[in-house]
């Protein structure tokens, strides 16, 4: 408790500080490459069924996804905070490779805890974070995956907390992480609503992304929570199908518990042990979510769906070959929503958080014979 | 032996603290993951515990994220999950230790399962008190989120016990301590349970500083594993809580041999507790 209320005090007096804020808009502007574009679509668009799709381009965010935008962030508060040290957990190696590169940035040492399944699957992000100067340590337990990097990126900090930072990727554990990660994500969502009016004249009809913690979604839906008019969709993982019981889909399968510090939602069997997870995504791979949006879901502001590995493999591909951009697995699932969003009616215009690129994902969708 | 099921939880656990007060020494306590090394082994370790001189058992209930542990209870946790081992198997093996020995037992878990049990955090604390346990011990549990837990225990006569860190600011003893039950448990060091090497070298500070907020017996528990750790810790703690050294010292004993092994590492512990 001490360690949160430390950093709760920090970061509203980090963020009321008009320095603070000055210094996180430059590096954004001049190291991550703020304002990612927002794109049209329409092959993809005609090919989905829909009048018109807008991308927003957080893979074109320096290191290839919106991860980065937190990580600045939180390295900025940490260096402010004096703390030399920062540990951070990741599931696909994005976070990762953000915090990395936000610590030599900054001159921060630091050390990525990530489950030995993820950085088999994802082995060019561990030497991405490596060349970046960050230790890479694997997590040998549990499900081997997010989950288990949280707890032991956790246990790490509590031990150094005296010169350690905690620099958590989602909008997950406890306060005041969930609502500070969204602080740090809600560039997202400003941007593209400034952007989406000056396209469009006006407000899309829908707004979709993929939700695992639920970093990107929370960032680019707080910018349109409080227009009525705009439709608000997350898409969770729903690995080989949600009746299958193998997913990680913790709004759509799951029910209420308390996981790393958050009430929320949360895949758990009867006994309320944490269940494993499976994705095609390691994003995704979480059995929980962040706490807002399990209260969005129930206020019914938010639609959650979860679509399968195999659907969002397709949409991985219908993206690269309509728009010639190749997406990250997670957004993916995004992507693959909009055909069921042409469904509620296709003069909408909708907007796609494209959370990140999919240069990580080669190596798992070549497995999955999708080209032959 | 005579069997008090009929005092409360905190009253059981001020009576054994009262007893090591008597006594003049260090009043033991053990924990153990329930299941560990195996479902049949538990309430034999429990009674060679007590045999060896401790005044309080901790009995872990098994989750599958538990944050606050190191190594030692994860792996503990993981053998015991995979023989199914649920929170209502925790309350049976108290029961069976309260029935037995008239012990003071208290459930060391994490929130969820006691969220998830049947009847919800009031079911658990009325099966919980009929069963003669003492008091819960929820490390990932904050008091300022207690609410909920406190408004279930308290009607049962069962103790909610809270743990500090070195790093809690006096500010934050002196809004909470005065609202605790049975005993302080001071974490010796920042950090993880697991057998340590030294202590932290400002656990007598620490303690020091909890005693000016509250009038309840001090605990301090994480890292301890050895009788000079004990010994350091008289005159200023009022009880050690030890956890991982206790599973090492079962899961290093042959199969037969376990509940013999782990009654001579308590009785050297307690032997340093004394005088």
């Amino acid at each position: 408790m001490p360690a949160v209320a430390e950093l709760e005090a920090a970061w509203l007096e980090a963020r009321a500080d008009a320095r603070f804020q000055t210094e996180l808009a430059q590096v954004l502007r001049d190291w991550v490459g703020r304002p990612t574009p927002l794109t049209d679509a329409p092959r993809l668009a005609r090919a989905v069924g829909l009048a018109r799709v807008l991308l927003k381009r957080e893979d074109l965010a320096h290191t290839g996804a919106h991860k980065i935008n937190s990580a600045v962030g939180q390295a900025l508060l940490a260096k402010r905070m004096g703390k030399r040290r920062i540990v951070a957990e990741t599931g696909a190696g994005q976070h990762g490779v953000a915090s990395a590169a936000a610590c030599a940035l900054l001159g921060i040492e630091c050390v990525v805890y990530m489950g030995t399944v993820d950085a088999r699957r994802q082995q060019a992000n561990v030497f991405r974070m490596k060349l970046l100067g960050a230790e890479v340590r694997e997590v040998d337990a549990g499900s081997r995956t997010l989950k288990d990097a949280v707890n032991e990126a956790i246990r790490d900090w509590v031990t150094n907390v005296r010169s350690t930072y905690y620099l958590l990727g989602s909008a997950i554990g406890p306060h005041p992480y969930p609502a500070m990660v969204r602080d740090f994500q809600a560039v997202i969502g400003r941007e593209a609503r400034e952007q989406a009016l000056a396209i469009l004249g006006g407000l899309p009809d829908v707004v979709i992304a993929c939700v695992g913690g639920g970093s990107n979604a929370i960032g680019i839906f707080s910018a349109f929570l409080d227009d009525p008019g705009v439709k608000i969709v997350g898409v969770e993982a729903g690995g080989e199908g949600v009746a299958s019981g193998r997913h990680a889909a913790s709004i759509v399968g799951g029910s209420v518990g308390v996981l790393h510090g958050s009430r929320t939602l949360v895949l758990q069997d009867e006994q309320g042990q944490i269940r494993e997870t499976h994705s095609v995504s390691a994003g995704l791979d979480y059995p929980g979510v962040g706490p807002e949006h399990a209260a969005l879901a129930r206020s019914g502001r938010v639609r959650y769906a979860a679509r399968t590995d195999r659907e969002a493999l397709d949409a991985f591909a219908l993206l690269s070959r309509t728009e010639g951009i190749i997406p990250a697995l997670e957004p993916a699932h995004a992507i693959a929503e909009l055909p069921a969003i042409a469904g509620d009616g296709a003069g909408q215009t909708a907007l796609v958080c494209l959370s990140g690129r999919g240069d990580k994902d080669l190596e798992i969708v070549m497995g999955e014979g999708l080209i032959r | 032996m005579t069997l008090s099921t009929a005092l409360t939880g905190t009253a059981r656990i001020a009576r054994a603290f009262a007893r090591a007060r008597e006594e003049k020494r260090l009043a033991i306590v053990v924990y153990l993951t329930v299941g560990y090394p195996d479902r049949a082994a538990t309430g034999a370790l429990l009674r060679a515990a007590l045999d060896g001189g401790a005044d309080l058992l901790e009995l872990g209930v098994p989750f599958s994220d538990p944050l606050a542990d190191g190594a030692t209870v994860q792996r503990a946790s993981e053998v015991a999950l995979r023989q199914g081992v649920s929170l209502r198997d925790c309350i049976a093996e108290a029961s069976a230790v309260v029935r037995e020995r008239d012990a003071t037992v208290l459930l060391m878990g994490y929130t969820n399962p006691f969220l998830r049990y049947r009847g919800g955090v009031a079911g658990f604390a009325s099966d919980a008190a009929r069963a003669g346990v003492a008091g819960i011990i929820v490390p990932d549990l904050p008091s300022e989120e207690s609410a909920e837990f406190d408004e279930a225990l308290d009607p049962e006569g069962l103790a909610r016990i809270d743990m500090y860190a070195p790093t809690t600011p006096d500010a934050r003893l002196a809004r909470l301590l005065p609202g605790a039950r049975g005993f302080v448990y001071c974490v010796s060091l920042t950090g993880v349970t697991g057998a340590r090497r030294a202590l932290g070298a400002d656990v007598a500070e620490f303690v020091a500083r909890v005693r000016r907020h509250t009038a309840l017996p001090i605990a301090v528990g994480f890292g301890i594993s050895a009788p000079e750790h004990v010994a350091s810790l008289r005159g200023v703690a009022d009880a050690v809580v030890v956890g991982s050294a206790a599973l090492d010292a079962v899961s290093g004993a042959p199969a037969g041999r376990r509940p013999e092994a782990l009654r001579a590492f308590v009785s050297a512990l307690a032997a340093a507790g004394k005088g």
